[in-house]
C-alpha cells in the first residue's frame, strides 16, 4: 500500500549531473588552458628563433666608403629551419629603399626600436606570414643611415606542432572526463548509500513499530531522522490517544443511554395513560436509534483509525464466518429468521486484519436479518474467486427498491426500504470502507428471487 | 617588377623560342599521347637508362628530355617561366630557391614520404641521389709521396713542392658554374681550412673549370695533378677502369650534394612528373639510378658509416648564398684569393 510521493530528481542523480558537468568544465578547461600555453609557448618560440636570424643578419651590416655591405650569415636562414620546415623571405632596406632580399615583403607600420624585434603577421605572395624586423643605424661616408631587417617565415610547422598538441591536450581532457566520470559514479552512489541504508532500515519495519530510529546516520542525515523520530512518537502519542478516546467516548455515550433506557422502560410498565405510553415508546425509538447512531459512528471511527494502523494476520475465513454467524443466531432466533452458514471449504484464507473484517462481516449479517421478516432465510457462505474470497449474505428480505450500492454506501445514507427499522445508515459505509482497506470490493444487488445478496471480496492469501 | 616579369614570359611563350641555353635534348617517344618534360642538369647519356626503365612501367608516356646548365635550369624556371613538369639540378641551393619562392608545387606519395627527412624539404624538393664531393689527384704526380687525407695534407703538399703542381690543380669556376659556387661555399661554410687551401692555390696559377668531366679528362691526360671539388658519380664513372687516378673523399669533411627534382608550379602535366619523380624514388628508380646510371641512391645507412660524410642540408640555409649581394661578396673573396 505504496502512497504516491510528489518526486522530484533523485540526489544521485543530480548529485551525477552536477558532478559530470564539472568535469565537461574542468576538462573543457584544461583542453583550453593547455592549448593556449603551448599555443603561446610555440609561437614565442618560433619568434625567437625568428628574431634571433633577424639580429644576427643586422649584426653583420658594415658600413664604409662605399654603401652598406650586407653578409647574411649561413646560419641566419638554417637555425629558421631547425624546428620546421618554413618558407623564409627577408628584405633589407635603408630608408624605403630594397638593399636586397624580396621587396614586395610589406614593411612594419610601427616605429622600429634598435635591435630588439618587432614581429607581426603579414601576407605575402598569398601566404600567412610571421616577420621580426630590426634596424640598425650603419655609417657610410660618416653618414648614419637607418638600415632596416625583415625575416618573414611561413607558419605551417607552428601550426603542426600546435596541431599535434591540440590533439594531445583534447585527449588529456578526454581521459581526465572519462576519469572523472568513473569517480563522480562512485562518489554519487557512495554519497547516497547512508540514504538508502536508513531508507532500507526503516522500510523493514511494521506498520506498528514506531520506535524511534536508533542505528547511527550521518550527521548531515540527523536532522531529518530527528524530525522523523520526533514526529513518530507524536505519532504514537496521539494513535493511543486516539483510541483510548474511541473507547472511551463509546463508554459514555453508552451508559447514560442504557439508563435512560432502563428508565424509560420502567416509566413504561407503570404508565397506563396509552398517549403517555406512545410518547414514552417513541422516547424509547429515539433512544435506541441514537443508541444505534452513537455504537456505528464508533465503530465507523475505529474502522477508519484500524485501516491506517491495519496489523495483518493469516485468518481462516471458514472459521471466522462461523463465529460470526454462531453470535447473531440469538437475534435472529429472536427476530424469527433462519440464520444458516452454508458449507464451505476450509483453505481459504487471507492476510487482513482480524478487527476490519469482523466488523464488516457483522454489519452485512445484521443488515440482511434487520431487512428480513419473520421466517425468512438467510444465508452466509465464504468461496474463493480468481485470487479473491468472496463473503457473501444472502437474504430472502425486502430487497433495496431499486437503490444502487453507491448511494447505499453513502454515509448516513438510509435506503427508501427501512419503514420502522432501527439505523443509523453508516453500516455499509463501514464495510465499504474495510473493502478499501484491505484492497478488495464491495458489492450489494438485489436478487432476482426478491431478497438482497451483498458481497465482500478480499484478496486471497498469496503463497 | 612581377607584372613586368609575367609581359617577359608571355612574349616568350608567345614566341615559342626558350629563352635559356640548352645544351641537349631528346625525345623518347612512348606509346601514347601523354608526353612529360624534364628540365636537368644531368647528362642525357647518365639518365638515358632510368627514362627506359620509366618507360617500361609506363609505356604510354612520352619524355621530352631537356639538358641545360644549373643556372639556366634555374632561370628558365625562375624567370622565364618556362613550362616542365619535372625541374632536375644538382644546385641545391637554387632548387631551394625556387621552392622557398613558391615555383614548385607540393607532391606527396608513398615514395616521398619514405625518403629520410634531410633528403626533401617540404613536399616540394625530393633528393633522389646523393654523391659525394671528391678530390682526383694523378697518380703519377704522387709517386712515392703519401696521398692527402684532408685539407691540411693537401695545403702541405702544395706548399711543400709547389713547383711540381704549379698550373696543375684544377677546380671549379663558382663564377661560371653553379655547382662549383655551391661547393665553394659550403666548403667555405664548413671550415675556414677551405680560404686557407684556396689561397695556397691561388698561389700556383690554377686552372678553372665548368664541369667536372673536363677536369677528370686533364686529370687522365696528366695535365693535372690535383682536381679539387669533383663530382664523385662522374670520377667513379670515368676513373673506375683505368688506373691514372685516386679518387679521395677528404677526412675533414666531405659533402654530400643531393641532386633534387621538383614539379614546376605551372607544370602542364604535373601527374606525369609527379609519375617519373615517384619512379625514381622507388626500389626500382633508385636501383636503376645507382647500378645503371652510377649516381648513389639516397641511402641513411652509408652516411652514419663515415662521420666525415655531410651531407649539404636541404633547408632555407641555402637561401644565403643566392642572395645577390651575399654572392656578389663571395666571389670577390674568392675571385682575391684564387685568381690573384
Ligand atoms: N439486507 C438488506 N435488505 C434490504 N435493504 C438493505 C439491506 N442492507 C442494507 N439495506 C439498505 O441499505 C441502507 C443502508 O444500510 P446501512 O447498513 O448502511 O444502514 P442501516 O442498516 O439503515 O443503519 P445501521 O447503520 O444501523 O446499520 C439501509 O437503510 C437499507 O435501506
Ligand atoms: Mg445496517
Amino acid at each position: 500500500m505504496k502512497r504516491v510521493v510528489n518526486q522530484s530528481i533523485s540526489i544521485r542523480r543530480r548529485l551525477l549531473l552536477q558532478l559530470l558537468f564539472v568535469a565537461i568544465l574542468l576538462s573543457g578547461l584544461l583542453y583550453l588552458s593547455v592549448r593556449t600555453v603551448a599555443d603561446s609557448a610555440v609561437e614565442r618560440t618560433q619568434d625567437s628563433i625568428l628574431g634571433a636570424a633577424t639580429i644576427a643578419i643586422a649584426e653583420e651590416l658594415r658600413g664604409g666608403e662605399e654603401g652598406v655591405a650586407v653578409d647574411i650569415p649561413y646560419t641566419a636562414f638554417s637555425m629558421l629551419g631547425s624546428i620546421g620546415q618554413d618558407r623564409v623571405f627577408y628584405r633589407i632596406t635603408i630608408g624605403d629603399e630594397t638593399v636586397t632580399g624580396y621587396d614586395e615583403l610589406a614593411l612594419p607600420t610601427e616605429p622600429l626600436n634598435g635591435l630588439t624585434p618587432l614581429f607581426y603577421d603579414d601576407a605575402y605572395r598569398g601566404l600567412l606570414v610571421r616577420a621580426a624586423a630590426v634596424e640598425r643605424s650603419v655609417l657610410v661616408n660618416g653618414k648614419a643611415l637607418p638600415v632596416r631587417v625583415i625575416v618573414a617565415q611561413t607558419r605551417t610547422s607552428q601550426q603542426t606542432i600546435v596541431a599535434s598538441l591540440a590533439e594531445r591536450a583534447a585527449l588529456l581532457g578526454i581521459g581526465f572526463f572519462v576519469i572523472a566520470v568513473g569517480l563522480s559514479l562512485l562518489t554519487a552512489r557512495l554519497v547516497v548509500k547512508p540514504v538508502s541504508s536508513l531508507v532500507e532500515a526503516v522500510g523493514r519495519r511494521g506498520p506498528q513499530d514506531l520506535r524511534p530510529v536508533q542505528r547511527p546516520v550521518p550527521r548531515e542525515l540527523v536532522p531529518l531522522v530527528t524530525a522523523l523520530n520526533g514526529f513518530m512518537s507524536r505519532l504514537s502519542v496521539a494513535l493511543s490517544r486516539t483510541e483510548t478516546f474511541i473507547a472511551e467516548a463509546a463508554h459514555h455515550i453508552r451508559t447514560p443511554l442504557a439508563t435512560l433506557r432502563a428508565q424509560a422502560e420502567i416509566a413504561l410498565r407503570q404508565t397506563e395513560n396509552e398517549e403517555a405510553r406512545q410518547t414514552i415508546r417513541s422516547m424509547i425509538r429515539s433512544v435506541d436509534t441514537s443508541a444505534r447512531s452513537a455504537g456505528q459512528m464508533l465503530e465507523h471511527a475505529a474502522v477508519v483509525f484500524r485501516s491506517d494502523q491495519r496489523s495483518d494476520e493469516q485468518i481462516d475465513l471458514s472459521l471466522l464466518v462461523e463465529d460470526i454467524t454462531e453470535s447473531y443466531e440469538p437475534s435472529a432466533e429472536m427476530k424469527g429468521v433462519r440464520l444458516v452458514c452454508l458449507p464451505h471449504a476450509h483453505d481459504i484464507t487471507v492476510d487482513a486484519d482480524r478487527i476490519l473484517l469482523e466488523a464488516a462481516l457483522r454489519n452485512l449479517i445484521d443488515n440482511a436479518i434487520k431487512y428480513t421478516p419473520k421466517d425468512g432465510l438467510v444465508e452466509v457462505s465464504v468461496i474463493s474467486a480468481e485470487g479473491f474470497a468472496r463473503l457473501e449474505v444472502k437474504d430472502s428480505g425486502r430487497g433495496l427498491f431499486g437503490a444502487q450500492a453507491a448511494q447505499l454506501t453513502g454515509r448516513f445514507q438510509r435506503g427508501a426500504n427501512v419503514e420502522d427499522v432501527v439505523g443509523s445508515g453508516l453500516g455499509l459505509t463501514i464495510v465499504k470502507e474495510v473493502a478499501r482497506s484491505l484492497n478488495g470490493r464491495f458489492e450489494i444487488v438485489e436478487r432476482e428471487e426478491g431478497g438482497t445478496c451483498a458481497a465482500l471480496y478480499v484478496p486471497l492469501r498469496s503463497r | 617588377m612581377r607584372g613586368a616579369l609575367c609581359s617577359i614570359a608571355i612574349t616568350l611563350i608567345a614566341s615559342t623560342t626558350l629563352a635559356f641555353d640548352i645544351e641537349q635534348q631528346q625525345l623518347f617517344q612512348g606509346q601514347g599521347d601523354e608526353t612529360l618534360s624534364i628540365l636537368s642538369t644531368t647528362d642525357i647519356g647518365i639518365f638515358r637508362p632510368v627514362i627506359a626503365a620509366f618507360q617500361e612501367v609506363r609505356p604510354d608516356i612520352s619524355v621530352d628530355y631537356v639538358v641545360a646548365s644549373t643556372q639556366e635550369v634555374y632561370r628558365a624556371i625562375y624567370e622565364e617561366g618556362a613550362q616542365f613538369d619535372l625541374a632536375v639540378s644538382s644546385a641545391m641551393d637554387l632548387q631551394m630557391k625556387l621552392a622557398n619562392d613558391g615555383l614548385a608545387q607540393g607532391h606527396s606519395s608513398a615514395q616521398t614520404d619514405a625518403l629520410p627527412d634531410w633528403a626533401r624539404w617540404q613536399d616540394q624538393l625530393f633528393a633522389f641521389a646523393q654523391e659525394p664531393v671528391v678530390t682526383v689527384v694523378s697518380q703519377a704526380a704522387f709517386e712515392g709521396r703519401q696521398t692527402p687525407a684532408t685539407r691540411s695534407d693537401l695545403i702541405r703538399h702544395l706548399r711543400d713542392d709547389p713547383e711540381t703542381f704549379r698550373g696543375r690543380i684544377g677546380t671549379y669556376d663558382p663564377r661560371k658554374s653553379g655547382a662549383g659556387y655551391l661547393f665553394a661555399t659550403q666548403d667555405a661554410r664548413q671550415s675556414d681550412t677551405y680560404w686557407r687551401l684556396s689561397e695556397v692555390m691561388g698561389g700556383l696559377e690554377p686552372k678553372l673549370y665548368e664541369a667536372s668531366s673536363a677536369m677528370l679528362n686533364a686529370v687522365e691526360s696528366g695535365e693535372l695533378a690535383i682536381a679539387y671539388n669533383v663530382l664523385g658519380s662522374y670520377a667513379l664513372a670515368r676513373l673506375d677502369q683505368k688506373g691514372a687516378a685516386t679518387i679521395i673523399e677528404l677526412e675533414d669533411f666531405t659533402n654530400i650534394l643531393l641532386r633534387t627534382a621538383l614539379i614546376p608550379a605551372n607544370a602542364e602535366n604535373p601527374s606525369g612528373g609527379a609519375a617519373f619523380l615517384d619512379f625514381l624514388l622507388s626500389a626500382t628508380g633508385q636501383r636503376v639510378l645507382e647500378e645503371n646510371s652510377g649516381l648513389p641512391r639516397i641511402n641513411a645507412g652509408a652516411l652514419a658509416a663515415q662521420s666525415y660524410l655531410r651531407p649539404i642540408r636541404l633547408d632555407t640555409g641555402l637561401l644565403v648564398f643566392v642572395d645577390p649581394l651575399k654572392k656578389q661578396q663571395f666571389l670577390r673573396e674568392w675571385s682575391a684569393a684564387v685568381v690573384q
